[in-house]
């Protein structure tokens, strides 16, 4: 046995960009699929986790447990994308709701693709009316990949 | 808790923060209580026209739902959810008009009394003697993304009804020895402060900061950025050290004199800039030609026992093999603490 690295894969100038926004948790079909997206597509894998600030707390106030739930889940989602060999570029967008959240990221910056997982019962993220919203809404084309059952 | 302790006006307020955020907000429908402080409030936002409805001789005002679903705000505030529209209106109720709302993908801010939940309903009639018609189902409260609780003192709310703040004196008078009696506020007032706390305990997981936490204590974290993707990675693994060390934490970016900032990099340091808000540290950005000596100089002027540091570009490699940045680190920051943040995917794995 011996140790081999893999070359660390870097961003070419004007790569497209793909947004994968989600909530709570990301489901591996999901980021799997994004994946292969951005390779295939030579783009950087944007994932994005979204926080909610309640109106009770000031827009600009940490939110430590939330960002608690989200650091293990971005350095993982990373991973997966840097050992893929694809150029992965966190992100952490907050907003008064999920959607205030996305518009504010797309406010900022601009994406060639949004890969977003489907609701799914039981499980944390968009709920239909939203993943309706991103729809209609959204600046990019939009995917739409369904959990793995 | 009940009418006059400040729902509306809180709600007006928060409309306004959010305008002043950029968002679009109207107001959909503001019940006309002829308070002073609460029309000052409201005034100079844009409020969508109202239906006329008529019922028994009056001329009633009903929020137009067609109307604020076509005018497509971003936020709507529409006062009171447990309202029961007049007859011949789409929807009986005003919680339904909301959900139309809600389902054109408009934001909603409400204002509601604890009185008028469904299954608080025999509770509140047992406490008070008094049946509440006007009711609505628990599960809108469910839904909320947040419920947030405008409390005021029974002596206080008292104190606005006696004011004539509420009611017309007239009116308040008879108030004061019905439904605004002390025992019936504090009921109230039990009954909503419970509410809410078994709301916060379901929500727990998105519960925020605890204030002691950023508290000052020995440790403090300084994570080296650029404005580069690799630099997310920096702050996330500096963030959770300094939680484990109950430490604040700064992010500093020493740009050198001169440097233009490309599109890629623009973008990248306002996303460290927001990344540092949400994570409660502070973002320095420090003109320097010698990158060392200004760390050393906000790390002493700052606290700092901790410093990540990212793996070295490629370019600089042969200046960190020939000892360079960070021996000259380790030499000139004497009792700080130097991680150097690795890419856990260059980790080697064990070839078959």
């Amino acid at each position: 046995m011996r140790g081999l690295r893999r070359p660390r894969p870097t961003a070419r100038e004007g790569a497209p960009r793909i947004l994968v926004p989600f909530s709570g948790s990301l489901d591996q079909s999901v980021l799997d699929a994004a994946i292969r997206i951005a390779k295939a597509e030579d783009a950087v894998l944007v994932p994005a986790y979204l926080l909610v600030v309640p109106l009770r707390y000031d827009e600009d106030s940490p939110l430590r447990e939330q960002v608690k739930v989200a650091m293990p889940l971005l350095e993982a989602v990373e991973l997966a994308g840097l050992r893929a060999g694809v150029p992965v570029d966190a992100r952490i967008e907050k907003g008064r709701t999920l959607t205030h959240a996305l518009k504010r990221l797309w406010e900022e910056e601009s994406f060639d693709r949004i890969v977003a997982p489907a609701p799914a019962p039981g499980r944390e993220g968009f709920t239909p009316k939203e993943l309706a919203w991103l729809l209609a809404n959204s600046p990019s084309e939009t995917v739409v990949l369904k959990p793995a059952a | 808790m009940a009418a006059g302790v400040g729902k509306t006006y809180r709600m007006l307020q928060e409309g306004r923060l959010a305008i002043e955020e950029g968002r679009d907000v109207v107001i959909g429908y503001l019940e006309p209580h002829e308070r002073p402080e609460t029309a000052a409030l409201a005034r100079g936002i844009e409020e969508v026209p109202h239906l006329k409805a008529e019922h028994g001789g009056l001329e009633l005002n009903e929020m137009d739902v067609d109307a604020v679903v076509r005018r497509a705000p971003e936020l709507a505030l529409i006062d009171e959810l447990a309202h029961t529209n007049a007859p011949g209106m789409r929807n009986e109720k005003r919680y339904q008009d909301i959900e139309e709302v809600l389902d054109a993908g408009i934001d909603v801010i409400s204002t509601v009394n604890v009185q008028h939940l469904e299954s608080l309903n025999d509770e509140i009639a047992e406490l008070t003697g008094v049946r509440v018609r006007e009711t609505f189902p628990d599960r809108i409260i469910d839904e909320a993304d947040e419920v947030v609780l405008v409390d005021l003192t029974p002596e206080a709310l008292q104190e606005r009804l006696r004011a004539g703040k509420i009611y017309k004196p007239e009116r308040a008078e008879a108030a004061l020895l019905n439904f605004f009696r002390s025992e019936n506020l504090s009921r109230l007032r039990e009954l909503a402060l419970r509410e809410v706390a078994e709301d916060v305990e379901s929500r727990r997981k998105h519960a925020v900061l605890d204030p002691l936490s950023q508290q000052a204590i020995a440790e403090r974290v300084l994570a080296l950025v650029e404005p580069q993707p690799k630099s997310q990675r920096i702050m996330r693994r500096a963030w959770r050290s300094s939680e484990r060390l109950g430490a604040q934490i700064d992010a500093m970016w020493v740009r050198k004199p001169g440097h233009e900032l490309t599109k890629e990099e623009q973008v990248s340091l306002a996303a460290l800039r927001r990344l540092a808000v949400v994570l409660g540290a502070h973002f320095l950005e420090e003109e320097g030609d010698d990158f060392v000596a200004t760390v050393r100089r906000v790390a002493y002027e700052r606290g700092t026992t901790y410093i990540f540091v990212g793996t070295p570009d490629e370019s600089r490699r042969r200046e960190i093999f020939g000892g360079s940045l960070l021996s000259r680190m380790v030499r000139e920051l004497p009792g700080i603490d130097i991680r150097v943040v690795a890419n856990r995917a260059d980790r080697p794995e064990a070839a078959e």
